[in-house]
């Protein structure tokens, strides 16, 4: 009998394994004027829908909304334990978002990730993680307005990019 | 008859004026590094990569990344700029094959691959794109929207 088998290789452990399905703790936003309009500033988006209230007031939404990526200031809260990550760097490999109704400014937001898949690549950059997390926003009348779908891609030894664990 | 908004005197977009093969018109976006620190403040994203030059060298890029999460919001800019404010974005799916790097330009395409009435309401899928100098597609996207009938505005 060996010692070693071919899950021996794998960087996914049974303890990061542990975490798919685990949901983050709760966090709840609410949707601020200026916010909305510093990230609309900061994505270089100029539709009036974000910053002037007039305007946004005379459309069939009734008000100031969100950019559809706004969700991305709205940080998830920790799990429950902390993430073993065992990388060092990180790369954002994409973003599935599916919309039920637009965020308007006032709503409450409530956030909570979960990750549904963890599975490793060989590739130039050596073993890379791919963790899929699914983040649901639930607004303050208990409706699932969008959902996102977060590729996650980590690799590498050493220190640790600030910023890396967070996600 | 579509009503023209009082204050912008831009007539919404409607599902009728919509056919496949349309090509959006074109976004192009010139971030600087500026721009960057802008967008970690806003999106509360500190990744180091993407403002720090010596972490990013050593996490194997030859200088600062643009956040790929800015280049979904610039696709995101480009479908609901086209589709005014009585189209609704259902999806947006982004993917960032490639990296892309500050002060070079960068230009978002999109086209209509698709428009169908689906339980009443008339969606119209487009497939996206960020095109980097040299002319790769290095953020291929989607979006699904829906937009009303000529008869509803």
């Amino acid at each position: 009998m060996t010692t070693s088998d071919s899950r021996g290789d794998t960087v996914i452990s049974a303890e990061l394994r542990s975490f798919i399905g685990v949901e983050s703790n709760a966090v709840t936003y609410e949707i601020e004027r200026h916010a909305v309009e510093r990230f609309a500033c900061a994505i270089g988006d100029p539709n009036p829908l974000y910053s002037d209230r007039e305007y946004a007031e005379s459309t069939s939404l009734g008000g100031l909304i969100a950019p559809p990526t706004f969700f991305r200031s709205l940080l998830p809260g920790g799990y429950p334990k902390p993430y073993p990550e065992p990388f060092a760097h990180i790369l954002d490999g994409g973003s599935k978002y599916r919309y039920n109704e637009p965020v308007k400014v006032g709503d409450q937001i409530t956030v909570v990730r979960k990750i549904i898949d963890l599975f490793e690549k060989h590739g130039r950059m050596g073993t890379m993680l791919f963790k899929i997390s699914e983040i649901a926003y639930t607004n303050q009348t208990g409706r699932l307005v969008a959902t996102q779908t977060t590729t996650t891609i980590t690799y590498g030894a050493g220190e640790k990019d600030s910023g890396v664990g967070d996600h | 008859m579509a009503i023209t908004n009082s204050k912008t005197g831009i007539s919404p977009l409607v599902f009728e004026d919509v056919a496949v093969g349309d090509e959006l018109p074109e976004l192009v976006k010139n971030p600087d590094t500026r721009q960057l620190v802008m967008y970690a403040g806003a999106s509360q994203d500190f990744v180091a990569i993407h403002y720090d030059q010596n972490v990013a060298r050593e996490a194997g890029h030859p200088k600062v990344i643009i956040h790929g999460a800015l280049k979904s919001a610039w696709l995101g800019e480009l479908v609901t700029g086209w589709m005014g404010p009585d189209g609704r974005l259902l999806e947006l799916d982004v993917s960032y094959r490639a990296i892309d790097f500050p002060d070079t330009p960068v230009t978002c395409i999109g086209k209509v691959t698709e428009t169908r009435i689906e339980d009443g309401i008339g969606v119209v899928e487009i497939e996206m794109g960020l095109r980097n100098a040299e002319g790769l597609i290095t953020t291929p996207g989607r979006a699904l929207v829906s937009l009303p009938f000529r008869a509803d505005t």
